[in-house]
């Protein structure tokens, strides 16, 4: 019997440890796919333009890195242009979508009024509602407006958000009811309460939203393309978008690479900073649906 | 009351504002839009009411293109990146040691530019007069023959279409199955481990069961997602996708409002609203199906 | 089945940033518990109750020491070799299975000569579910029943492969108080009926005593007293396992053994023949306190509470080193609620006396 036993426990064991290698080897598979265009652009970057093109099989690594193509992206084309207007771009649209967010869902989580079931309903309905429907009245409203070309028609737009004004809204429901009414007898006025309780309590969240909101303005594209054609207010996509059609005389693929080493590098130290908020954003936002 | 009454509507005034401007108003005005036949721009004058707009897009050789290559991408990315990510969480779950290090390489795509990223995709897969590409390096180790997925058959430039898909939406799913997986309580694998449960049975009677619901909802919008594929398509094979044959229906969309064939916004209109109709059903027999299947 | 513990340690590795080192959950544990026999693991949360009950059930593997199940060391099995059932705190039942569903699943997992046919499965549930009278739920999912219901499903399922031991972890925490008492009963009742060795956790005294054969004491991993509840209630071996034991908890007072005599203050209270003199904890139970005119112990009378058959009696006294004295006496006795001062007398067999210094019982016979 013990014998027996003992077989039955050292083959289960054998058959683990197989798994686990083969679960590690799959991990690792689908990590190499994951970083290896991470490698591949950085690698790039430091060719020069003249051992990149030399190469008819390419290399895996250099053995003379140059940052003559960084120099190039910025020189060659106006890529802190673009660096500069995205920057503009997702500041200002994060920070109005915020203030508005935050007053919205303080009105759905705390204020009572008539019709708030109705509203908030209808509300909820519109997050149904793809933004490739709505972009083409955008696109003539703006145009009309001739507000083309200005960071006015840029930004306005993209202000809106259905998702984060209930992600908000959540959040300020669970801080209790108590310390508004607390509040109330102390007569604090709502908006000194929302400033000075809400906001520090719901910190976390407000500070996910922003993230969230500044990768996606980082990362818009439809956009700013239909409503900018002109370069001097270009957004990284489109701008990277340009020096591949127009940039750089010829295909200069080394230097492509390091604009978009450029462009990619401040979104990934945000997340490597924000590593835990972000994605645990972005989960939420998933559970939530 | 009333003071109380009025002050939520002031907070909840620039919301409410932006929303009717840039939402609301759009979303009836886009279905007017498709409704007015030869509607012009310039004079923003129209001959008539009626479904002409729908006709042409359903009759135009690039629309049908567009249709087509969205279908097809949608039948392919979205159960492959679901089952795939189902995989990889279930195995990323399993595991202790370097989880973290994984997880924060996984999740990179999410936080980058579509259109820079796919120009590092164009550039593996691309073959030039200069070079086969990286990829095809690797094809060629194994014994194949240099294919050009860029400029090339229409199944290559597909798959490279399909594989950036995929590798882009890859990170949410991946991070919502860990986070469901993470969620199932751990007495219901230790009371299986009581009983002897063979690994497979736990995944299939239990594991797969108690996310059922995350699945769904990810299989979903993956649908949704890679319907509206554009700016993948875009980065991979430049602004003039009806020419590269890869035009999606939302970049059909944008061709017919802006850029060298733009100006037509009914055209778009009926685009669009055909999009969202088709987006709609296929949510709602999703939705009716999950039902039925998600047990609890 | 025969259940021997020998020597059993387990050590976690210390957990959080700060924590160094590791963590000894169960420090050199050895008891036998005796075929067909009701044990309680009893003590307060973080004492290794849980974790023994994981190691008996091999969900967790020991650093050190050995299991037997009768004669045979399971020390190294997985779970699902050692024949054990078991209950979770919170049932662990499959939401999405019905009541016969999550019975059968056990039994589904068995392969080759063991495998069972469906009719046989549904045989054995059936059986089980006529033992702990869930007959009429089967059809029911586990998100429909009350908290009773499912504490009996989740028994039915540890039940149906008809294992040597039976394990149950705070098996009555998740049900309210009417429930508890009869969920225990219960248990109780289908234990004697299958005479299944059953190891149950808790760290309510109250159950514990109430139907086990026998209570383990533990604290910081280590056994404090293993024996028949109204034993170990009855001859605490420490201060802990006294104060642990009995509602309303026992009083504790500082004390003196001066001559042969037990002091409390400067009241000689009892005698206490053979003992050295040396500085005492004198630990009192409840109703070891008798109200007498003469009685040496004078508290001052705090409030008293009549509770129909019993009255308690709150009063403080400076020795003492809780700040109120609770004492329970018969109903029949007549005391006076707005004297100052209350006397009482003491029942040598409610008094213990303990070590000052090891909290170690002191053996002695009062009077």
């Amino acid at each position: 019997m013990e014998v027996d036993y003992e077989k039955i426990e050292k083959a289960a064991k054998r058959r683990s440890g197989v798994l686990r290698g083969l679960t590690y080897a799959g991990l690792s598979v689908w990590a190499l796919i994951v970083l290896f265009p991470f490698y591949w652009m950085i690698l790039t970057s430091v060719k020069s333009y003249a051992s990149y093109n030399a190469e008819y099989v390419p290399s895996f690594f250099t053995l003379h890195p140059t940052l003559e193509n960084y120099e190039n992206a910025f020189t060659a084309v106006p890529l802190g242009g673009y660096l500069m207007n995205t920057v503009i771009f997702a500041l200002l649209t994060t920070l109005l979508m915020v203030v508005v967010s935050v007053l919205a869902a303080y009105a759905f989580a705390r204020l009572e009024f008539k019709g708030k079931n109705l509203v908030f309903t209808l509300f909820l309905s519109l997050m149904m509602i793809p933004s490739e429907l709505v972009v083409i009245t955008n696109f003539v409203t703006i145009t009309n407006l001739d507000l083309r070309n200005t960071f006015t028609g840029l930004i306005l737009p993209s202000v809106t958000s259905v998702f984060y004004i209930y992600l908000l809204k959540e959040n300020f429901e669970q801080v209790p009811d108590e310390l508004y009414r607390a509040a109330k007898v102390d007569g604090t006025s709502d908006l000194k309460y929302l400033w000075k309780v809400m906001v520090p309590i719901c910190r976390p969240t407000i500070v996910t939203v922003t993230i969230l909101k500044i990768i996606e303005c980082w990362n818009s594209y439809v956009w700013p393309r239909l409503i900018t054609d002109d370069p001097a207010y270009y957004l990284v996509s489109n701008g990277i978008q340009e020096i591949r059609e127009n940039g750089f005389g010829r295909e200069n693929i080394p230097a492509m690479m390091a604009a978009v080493v450029v462009i990619s590098v401040p979104l990934i130290i945000l997340f490597l900073v924000f590593r835990r908020k972000i994605m645990e954003g972005v989960a939420r936002g998933g559970m939530k649906g | 009351m009333s003071t109380n009454n009025k002050k939520a509507w002031l907070y909840l005034l620039p919301a409410l504002l932006f929303l009717i401007f840039f939402m609301v108003y759009p979303l009836i005005d886009v279905i007017i839009y498709s409704v007015e036949e030869g509607y012009n721009f310039a004079s923003q004058t129209y001959f008539g009411v009626g479904t002409y707009n729908f006709s042409y897009v359903l009759h135009d050789p690039y629309c049908l293109q567009a249709v087509k290559n969205t279908f097809i991408l949608v039948i392919i990315t979205a159960p492959v990146s679901s089952g795939l990510a189902l995989l990889i969480s279930v195995g990323l779950s399993s595991i202790r040691p370097l989880r973290e290090l994984y997880q924060t390489i996984y999740f990179l795509p999410y936080v980058t530019n579509t259109l820079a990223v796919g120009l590092v995709f164009m550039i593996l897969f691309q073959r030039t007069e200069y070079t086969d590409g990286m990829v095809n390096l690797l094809i060629n180790w194994f014994g194949g023959e240099s294919v050009d997925f860029i400029d090339g058959p229409y199944w290559a430039k597909m798959f490279v279409l399909c594989f950036y898909t995929v590798w882009v939406v890859m990170p949410f799913k991946i991070l919502v199955l860990t986070s469901a997986l993470a969620s199932v309580n751990q007495d219901y694998y230790k009371a299986a481990r009581v009983d002897g449960t063979p690994r497979l049975r736990v995944f299939t009677k239990i594991t797969l069961p108690m996310i059922s619901p995350m699945l769904f909802y990810l299989v979903i919008t993956g649908f949704i997602g890679a319907f509206k594929a554009y700016s993948d398509a875009v980065a991979l094979f430049g602004t003039d996708l009806n020419a590269a044959g890869m035009n999606t229906i939302v970049g059909y969309v944008y061709d017919m409002l802006y850029g060298d064939s733009g100006g037509y916004p009914s055209y778009a209109s009926a685009a669009a609203v055909i999009l969202f109709v088709i987006v709609l059903t296929i949510t709602c027999v999703n939705l009716l199906v999950s039902r039925k299947k998600v047990r609890y | 089945m025969k259940i021997v513990l020998q020597n059993l340690t387990k050590k976690f590795p210390g957990r959080g940033k700060k924590a160094q080192g590791e963590v000894t959950a169960v420090n050199d544990l050895s008891f036998e518990i005796a075929d067909g026999e009701l044990l309680a693991l009893l003590g307060p949360s973080g004492c290794g109750k849980s974790t023994t009950l994981n190691l008996i059930c091999g969900l967790e593997k020991p650093t050190a020491g050995h299991i037997f199940f009768g004669e045979r060391d399971i020390t190294a099995l997985s779970p699902e070799l050692r024949g054990v059932g078991m209950v979770f705190q919170n049932y662990a039942l499959y939401p999405h299975l019905t009541v016969r569903e999550n019975i059968v699943f056990p039994l589904e997992n068995r392969k080759g000569k063991d495998k069972l046919s469906r009719e046989e499965m549904n045989a054995k549930a059936q059986e089980t579910a006529r033992l702990v009278q869930i007959e009429e739920l089967m059809d029911r999912k586990p998100g429909e029943l009350s908290g009773g219901q499912q504490q009996r499903v989740a028994i039915a399922r540890a039940l149906v492969k008809m294992p040597g031991v039976l394990l149950l972890d705070e098996p009555l925490s998740n049900l309210d108080a009417r429930l508890r008492l009869k969920t225990r009963e219960e248990i109780r009742r289908i234990q004697k009926q299958t005479g299944i060795t059953t190891v149950f956790v808790t760290h309510d005294q109250d159950e514990a005593m109430s139907i086990s054969d026998r209570i383990a004491v533990m604290r910081d991993g280590v056994l404090m007293q293993l024996g028949k509840p109204q034993e170990v209630y009855d001859n605490p071996e420490s201060l802990f396992v006294a104060r642990f034991l009995g509602t309303p908890p026992i009083n504790v007072f500082e004390g003196q053994v001066r001559g042969e005599r037990l002091y409390i203050g400067d009241e000689a209270v009892l005698e206490a023949g053979g003992v050295p003199d040396q500085p005492v904890w004198v630990g009192i139970r409840p109703e070891g306190f008798l109200p007498q005119e003469d009685g040496p112990l004078s508290c001052a009378l705090g409030r008293v509470e009549v509770l129909g058959r019993d009255i308690s009696i709150l009063s403080s006294h400076p020795a003492c080193t809780g700040q109120t004295l609770r004492s329970i006496i018969s109903a029949e006795t007549r005391v006076d609620a707005s004297a100052a001062q209350i006397h009482f007398a003491l029942k040598p067999g409610k008094v213990f006396l303990f070590h000052r210094e090891t909290e170690e019982r002191i053996p002695c016979v009062l009077g």
